[in-house]
Formats: C-alpha cells, structure tokens, sequence
C-alpha cells in the first residue's frame, strides 16, 4: 500500500516505511540510543531527498525520547540541572547546525558532509565503544569488577575549570564549560545528521565526567527530547522540509518497536550489548567510509536550484 | 466507465469537425486537463486525441501523416554538478545552470524520430530529448563541457523516468484520427505541463496544436504542503505537539509499573 507524502513529493509503501521504523526503534529500545543515525540514511536510501529525511527524524527521534523521558522521570533517574544546562547549549548548537545545514545544501556539499560526519563519528566512536566493551569483558572474565569505581580526590583537569557547579543529582562538582561545550557539539551534530546524539552524549557523560549510568540515559534522553523538538521546529521555519505524513508513519513504527526492544534488554547480558552497539555503530560508519573513495557510477547529479522556487 | 464515456464523447466530437474542414489543419483533444495528487497517488495517465483534418482542397501527399506529441513540465533551474577526484575522495566540483529547463519531458511518436524528421529539422525545430537542452545559438553546442553536462543531466532524469521517448507511442486509429497516452510518473513535479502536438509528412511540419494541463496536490495533501509553507510556525509546533503525544501514547499504553 502506497501512500504520497506530501512534502518529500513521493509515493513510498507504507509497509516499507512502518517495518523499517520498527526495526531501527527495536534497536534504538534495546541500546538506549534514538535510532535517528540508521533511519537518516535508510530513508536517504528510499529516495526521499537528505534534507526532508533529516529533518523529519528530529520529530521521530523527539517522539520517541519522549517515551523514555516519562519512563526516566517517573524513576527519578533524570538530573533536570544538568539536563537544562545541556539543553541551553543543545539550543545553540542546534540553530548554529540548522545555519551550517542550509549554507552547506546551497553549495551542494551537503552530501559530503553528511557522509564525511558520519565517517569520522561512527569510526571513532564505534572503535571507542569496541576497545572499552571488549576491556570490560576481558575484566569479567579475568574475575575484576567490569568498570572502575570513581575514586574520591581524582578529577580529570576539565572539570576543574572555573564556573564550578554541583549537581546533587549526579553526584557532580564540575565546570559548566566543558558540559556545555559539549552540549553545543551534540546539538549542531544533531542538526547537520537528523541524529539524537545520544550515542555520543551517553558515553561522553560516562567516561568524561563519571556520571552514574542510570541518571545519565535519562538525562541524555531529556537533551535529545528538548534539541530534536527545536531542531524540528527550525527545520520547518528555514526550510519547510518536515514532512508530518512520514513523521507519523515513523513515530508509528519507531514507539512499538522501542517497546520490543526494551523488552528484549532485559534478556540480554550487559558487556554483550555493549559489544553489539560498538559493532552495530563501527559498521554503519565503515559502510560510510567506503563510499566517497570509490569512482561514482554516475558522476553528475541534478538539484533545482533554490532560488527559482 | 466515466472515463470511457468521456473518451466517446471526444472522438465524437472530432468525428463530428471532420466534415467542417477547410484545409489541413491539426484538431487535438485530452481526456483531462488536471491530474489531482490524493495520498494514494502513484503517477497518472492522460490521453490525446486528433484528427488531422483535410478536404477536397487539400494537396495530396505521397506520404503518410506523422504525428510528434511533446509534453513538457514545470521549467525550472537546474544545477547540475559533477564529482571530481579530490586526493583520495570524489566530491561535486563543477556545476553547470541550466536555466528554465522542463523537469519533465516525453516525446512520442508514430514510428522512430529518425524516420519522421531530418536530424537538421530536429535540431531546428527542437524534436527529441537530445535537443531540448540545446540552446539556438550553435556555437554553444560546440562546448564539449556543456554538451557533457547536458548528456549528464539527460540520462539521470531518464532514469528517474521523468524523460522519456517513445517511438511508437503514438497510435493512428484510422488514417488521420489518432491517440497518444502520456504517463505522468508519481514523482513528475506539481505545475502547469504544456503539450506540443507536430504534424509532419515527408519530414515536413506541417500544422501544430498546443494544449496544456497540470498537477496539483489536492485535498490534504495540498492542505498540508501549503501549511508547511504559508503557516510554518503553526505546522512546525503541530508536528512537534504529535511527536510528543504520539510519545507519550505509546508510554501510558505499554506502561507496565
């Protein structure tokens, strides 16, 4: 069943649309991460054109973040200070990406931008995640406890920055500087690639600023809901290309399959998980890296121009 | 069967001008002059029909009638860019405009151009995919650059099945009464489309007719593509608030604390 989406100006199978959500949002419920950096490019795949894909996965992955959110908030496993200080440097981050966006779509670099983001993202992060998923099972079987326990007096020089503050929640005293520049990097990240950025959020909070795990997946959940609902909302000011009729379809798919997903967690060893996303994460941007260094079959390509529309 | 009846209706129109011909002209008719997108729309087909009308007056011709219908869509300008090797990497270096260029465009004919019309006619007159594209002024065909881009740009809106030739699409009902379907695909662009209909004998124009028709979203398609673009404060903040409910729904639905 075909069904014509009204701003990417194509039919697409409604069956296609639905089960692909549902598979990324069954991975996305299974890892804690929005699932926007596979639906981006599937969607690219379908033909839909980059920029309606892009900004119609912020309201998929806003959506879905919800879900999490309420299930964190209703834990008490969100750190709402943290959270806010994250969102205010998502918010610039996320206008100064949409800015970079159009400018890169207007000198028709904005394929190998995306493409070359992905790359250099995935790879490292990916390679990351592997290297530290592969040492803490090294440790289990070693007999070791998996993960360091942090340990009192011992800061990394970042956090000692000026403009302390404490997060009771987080069992935080750290600089504002280096959250917020974080912030501000996942949020244009998340608006050039139409991703959460939770998957890099998640481990930076982790590794740089040892921030208990559990508050951290909320609290990254409630940064994602708060830069991908602006990053919806300013995609569909500057360049009208959110389609709502694919945002449903999407949301559809991508909420019932979170819920598989998560279900399916809950049977699953931790450090194998951890192994699983590394290799799912690596993989996506090897599949990327290939691509800008083999000859293209067609070299030309055709864009009508912006300005006669 | 509404379609049928009004496919009837027009050749009985036409079978009913011939008798009322003077000289050799071109009478053409289509079987619709809008194609409304709805959300189950995959692409269209109209139709057009026409007589060739002649009288007792009329020279005769040794040859037979041939018929060109072009349908051209929405102009626009199109960018078109090349990748080029960069060190180890292919990106888009140079890019070539080409301004007013029909994002859709298909020829038919009753048998090969080839046959139909000299290359030179062809060139002249602007028959065929391969000279849509080209300007008048000869001395700007000459420049392999553009005429590479312009292959470039040719073959890729053929493959996205937006140009098309078709040799014998084209039928002669009777020697001078004929049809032509045209397939508009799902992804030709909304606007105004013109169609072009050339009667040729030994290579020859002889008379042409022009007709038109367009594309429109209609319904909610169309109510939704013009609030993205006329209210995009409100469309933006109703996406946004279906996001978060759609999200929400699915938290209080699959609650199991």
């Amino acid at each position: 069943m075909q069904i014509y989406l009204p701003i990417a100006e194509l039919p697409i199978s409604i069956l296609t649309v639905l089960g692909l959500s549902g598979a990324v949002g069954f991975v996305s419920g299974l890892f804690g991460v929005g699932g926007g950096f596979l639906l981006t490019p599937l969607l690219i795949f379908l033909d839909i054109p980059p920029a309606v894909a892009v900004a119609t996965v912020a309201a998929q992955v806003a959506g879905s973040s919800t879900t999490g959110v309420l299930t964190y908030w209703r834990r008490r496993a969100l750190d709402l200070k943290l959270g806010t200080i994250l969102v205010a440097g998502g918010i610039l981050g996320t206008v100064l990406g949409v800015l970079f966006f159009n400018s890169m779509r207007r000198l028709g670099q904005l394929e190998l931008v995306i493409t070359l983001s992905y790359v250099t993202l995935f790879t490292i992060i990916g390679g990351l995640m592997l290297y530290d998923a592969l040492r803490a099972m090294l440790r289990v079987r070693a007999g070791k406890p998996a993960r360091l326990k942090r340990q009192a007096g011992t800061h990394p020089w970042w956090m000692g920055l000026p403009l302390r503050m404490r997060f009771p929640d987080s069992q935080l005293y750290c600089s504002v500087i280096p959250i917020a520049t974080l912030a501000i990097v996942i949020g244009f990240i998340g608006a050039v690639l139409g991703v959460g950025g939770g998957f890099i959020l998640v481990p930076a909070l982790i590794y740089f600023f040892r921030i208990p795990t559990a508050i951290v997946v909320g609290t990254s959940l409630f940064q994602i809901l708060v830069t991908m609902t602006g990053a919806t909302l300013l995609h569909a000011l500057t360049n009208q290309s959110v389609d709502i009729v694919l945002a449903i379809l999407l949301l559809l798919g991508g909420v019932i399959g979170a819920q598989f997903g998560g279900r399916a967690a809950r049977n699953l060893n931790v450090e194998s998980f951890r192994l699983l996303l590394a290799l799912l994460i690596l993989s996506v941007g090897l599949r990327f890296a290939i691509e800008p260094f083999i000859p293209p079959g067609e070299p030309f390509s055709v864009v009508i121009s912006e300005g006669t529309r | 069967m509404r379609r049928m009846a009004r496919i009837a209706a027009i050749l009985a129109f036409l079978a009913g001008s011939l008798g009322a011909a003077r000289a050799e002209t071109l009478i053409a008719a289509m079987s619709s002059h809008q194609i409304l997108i709805t959300s189950n729309y995959t692409g269209s087909q109209l139709t057009v029909f026409g007589v060739v009308e002649r009288d007792g007056r009329t020279v005769a011709r040794g040859d037979p009638y041939d018929i060109v219908v072009t349908a051209r869509g929405p102009r626009r300008m199109l960018l078109v860019r090349e990748k080029e090797r960069v060190g180890p990497i292919w990106i888009n270096k140079t890019q070539r405009r080409f301004p007013d260029s029909s994002l859709f465009l298909t020829v038919a004919s009753n048998r090969p151009l080839s046959e139909i019309v000299s290359p030179e006619t062809a060139r002249r007159e602007r028959v065929g995919l391969e000279n849509a594209h080209r300007t008048r002024d000869a001395a700007l065909d000459l420049d392999t650059t553009t005429a590479r881009f312009s292959d470039g740009l040719q073959r890729i809106l053929l493959e996205k099945g937006l140009y098309s030739a078709r040799e014998r699409g084209v039928t002669f009902l009777s020697s001078t009464v004929f049809s032509a379907p045209i397939e508009v695909p799902a992804t030709a662009p909304t606007g105004s489309y013109e169609i072009e209909i050339v009667l040729y004998a030994g290579g020859v124009p002889l008379a042409r007719q022009t007709t038109n028709f367009e594309v429109v979203k209609s319904g909610m398609e169309q109510r939704l593509a013009s609030a993205a673009h006329d209210l995009p404060v409100v469309y933006g903040l109703v996406t946004v608030l279906m996001a978060l409910l759609l999200g929400w729904l699915a938290s209080v639905v699959f609650r199991r604390d």
